[in-house]
């Protein structure tokens, strides 16, 4: 088994972390393991390691495209490996790929669950409905019953216009 | 406004109770909030920070549960002032380093602290003594509920309320809370309990939060996760934990004073013996010899000493609450001296301890 940091030299150090029913794995060589500070294997949390892990598969895609940028505030994916936060919310949108896996490592899901702004509580009752008319289309059309589709798309349309703009009161 | 006569004297805020307050110190809720279209106060420039305290403290002042608070932005506070802010626990050691573009808001009763640009736009929290997470929940609910009406939050139906760090992302809650350990400290049962407590995920610190010594046998205990789970759920799971280490704590004591009592009386008598003798004592010493003496309180070793004295006495011997009693700036030497006296004249009234009261009668 290949480092999971430089995937060069064989993975000597195997780390697992079990936070409730969660299991988390890695394999370091025991040069990585010495840079990244792991001489107590109690005493570390690994989403600190996944946060700070250099050459990982999102970064080198990335660094071949060319830096990405927040087009919003500015911030690079070079400075948040570094700081670990964020610039600006746009952030989120615009470093979104290979997010969910750091989210995985830090929380117990990767979807908000809880309390909603009035503002957006709109949003989450028209996801719903859009989800339900879509599925009514789905069957006016198998069911040959194109009047009903045609006034299903329409509404389809006009939500999914309501959409576009999140927020908005 | 000045601080200093807006917050309420050591005394009342020790002579606040709460549910479990022999053992759990106070309850905290926090959320982290931002604004929409801002970049994170780390990585903002100062001009976009000040637009940001700007619009959080308009919208502080519409909403009628903050009617009277104190709201200031931190350049017109004084490092002193900032100081006795996080000895009583109302910002954190981070935001008492911000100056301009960052500020604090606080109602009378000090049970909401909202903290304006520090890692996030927004961090408000809801303080209560003891044990209440649900009604420090429910208050500080209701107060974003009102603010989101003014302030337009960065939020995403799929991520939740976006904060500047990811680790808070989802409903940006942290609910906290502070714990009197010592039972578990002296039965050396206390690394098996963080241990076992750390792989529930959640959290415990120090007295002063992230990175910091559990001076005094205080410890706080809180939820690392914040997307995935409901608020309700994290309360329910924290409330659940607390209430067995509490538990825990109150059988360590029994058992302490069952299987080995001269340790404990011995630990309690010397921790009286230097606080009540000492002329030079670091707040390090005294905050642990206080821990001790709280635990004698508890015990039934003082008879007719409250809880409040040495709770009082513990937020009086921080750096900033002594320089407080004094014109001149005191040195770190001079701070060991007076705090020395201030203990000693408050200790003079507090007879020797005796054995525990259900045990009953004198060995002396």
């Amino acid at each position: 088994m290949k480092c999971c940091v430089c995937k060069e030299r064989e993975a000597t150090v195997h780390l697992t972390q079990i936070v409730g029913d969660k299991v988390q794995k890695l394999d370091l060589c025991e040069e990585c393991a010495r840079n990244k500070g792991i001489n107590d294997p109690t005493g570390f949390a690994l989403a600190d390691l996944l946060l700070g892990m250099s050459g990982s598969p999102q970064e080198e895609g990335t660094a071949k495209a060319g830096e990405l940028r927040c087009p919003q505030c500015g911030f690079t994916q070079a400075e948040f490996k570094k700081l670990g936060r964020f610039g600006c919310p746009e952030c989120y949108q615009t470093f979104s790929e290979g997010l969910e896996e750091l989210l995985k490592t830090m929380h117990k899901g990767t979807r908000h669950v809880g309390k909603v702004p009035a503002a957006y509580r709109g949003v989450e009752d028209m996801k719903k409905r859009l989800e339900r008319l879509q599925q009514e289309l789905a069957r006016a059309v198998r069911d040959e019953n194109f009047e009903r589709a045609a006034v299903l798309r329409d509404e389809i349309k006009h939500l999914q216009a309501r959409l576009a703009a999140p927020g908005e009161r | 406004m000045d601080l200093r006569e807006f917050l309420a004297p050591a005394a009342d805020v020790a002579r606040r109770t709460g549910p479990q307050d022999r053992i759990v110190l106070s309850s905290r809720v926090r959320l982290a909030r931002n604004l929409k279209g801002f970049a994170f106060p780390g990585w903002a420039k100062k001009q976009d920070r000040i637009q940001v305290y700007e619009k959080v403290a308009a919208a502080v002042a519409e909403v009628p549960t903050l009617s009277g608070c104190f709201c200031e932005s931190l350049d017109k506070l004084s490092a002193l002032d900032k100081q006795l802010l996080v000895e009583r626990h109302l910002i954190s050691r981070e935001h008492a380093a911000r100056s301009g573009g960052s500020g604090v808001v606080l109602n009378r009763q000090e049970t909401l602290c909202l903290m304006i640009n520090e890692e996030d736009h927004l961090r408000m929290q809801s303080l209560r003594p003891g044990l209440q997470l649900r009604q420090a929940w429910a208050e500080i609910d209701a107060l974003d509920t009102e603010l989101e009406a003014h302030l337009p939050y960065a939020f995403s139906p799929e991520l939740g309320y976006l904060t500047a760090c990811p680790t808070n992302v989802g409903t940006g809650i942290r609910v906290s809370a502070m714990l009197h350990l010592p039972g578990l400290v002296l039965s050396e049962q206390i690394n098996a309990i963080v241990q076992s407590v750390n792989k529930l995920g959640l959290a415990v610190r120090g007295l002063y939060g992230e990175g910091t010594e559990a001076l005094g046998n205080v410890f706080q205990v809180s939820n690392q996760m914040t997307l995935g789970e409901s608020e309700q759920t994290l309360l329910e799971k924290l409330d659940k934990v607390l209430r067995q280490i509490i538990e825990f704590e109150e059988n360590a004591r029994a058992t302490l004073i069952e299987k080995n009592p001269k340790m404990v009386y011995n630990h309690i008598g010397r921790a009286y013996g230097i606080l009540a003798n000492a002329h030079i004592i670091a707040s390090k010493e005294a905050m642990n010899m206080l821990s001790l003496m709280r635990l004698g309180v508890d015990l039934g070793m003082f008879p007719g000493v409250d809880r409040s004295l040495t709770d009082e006495l513990f937020l009086l011997i921080q750096p900033a609450h002594l320089q407080l009693l004094h014109q001149e700036k005191l040195q770190a030497e001079e701070r060991d001296i007076i705090r020395a006296d201030l203990i000693r004249s408050r200790l003079r009234s507090v007879s020797r301890p005796g054995p525990p009261l259900p045990a009953g009668g004198s060995t002396e």
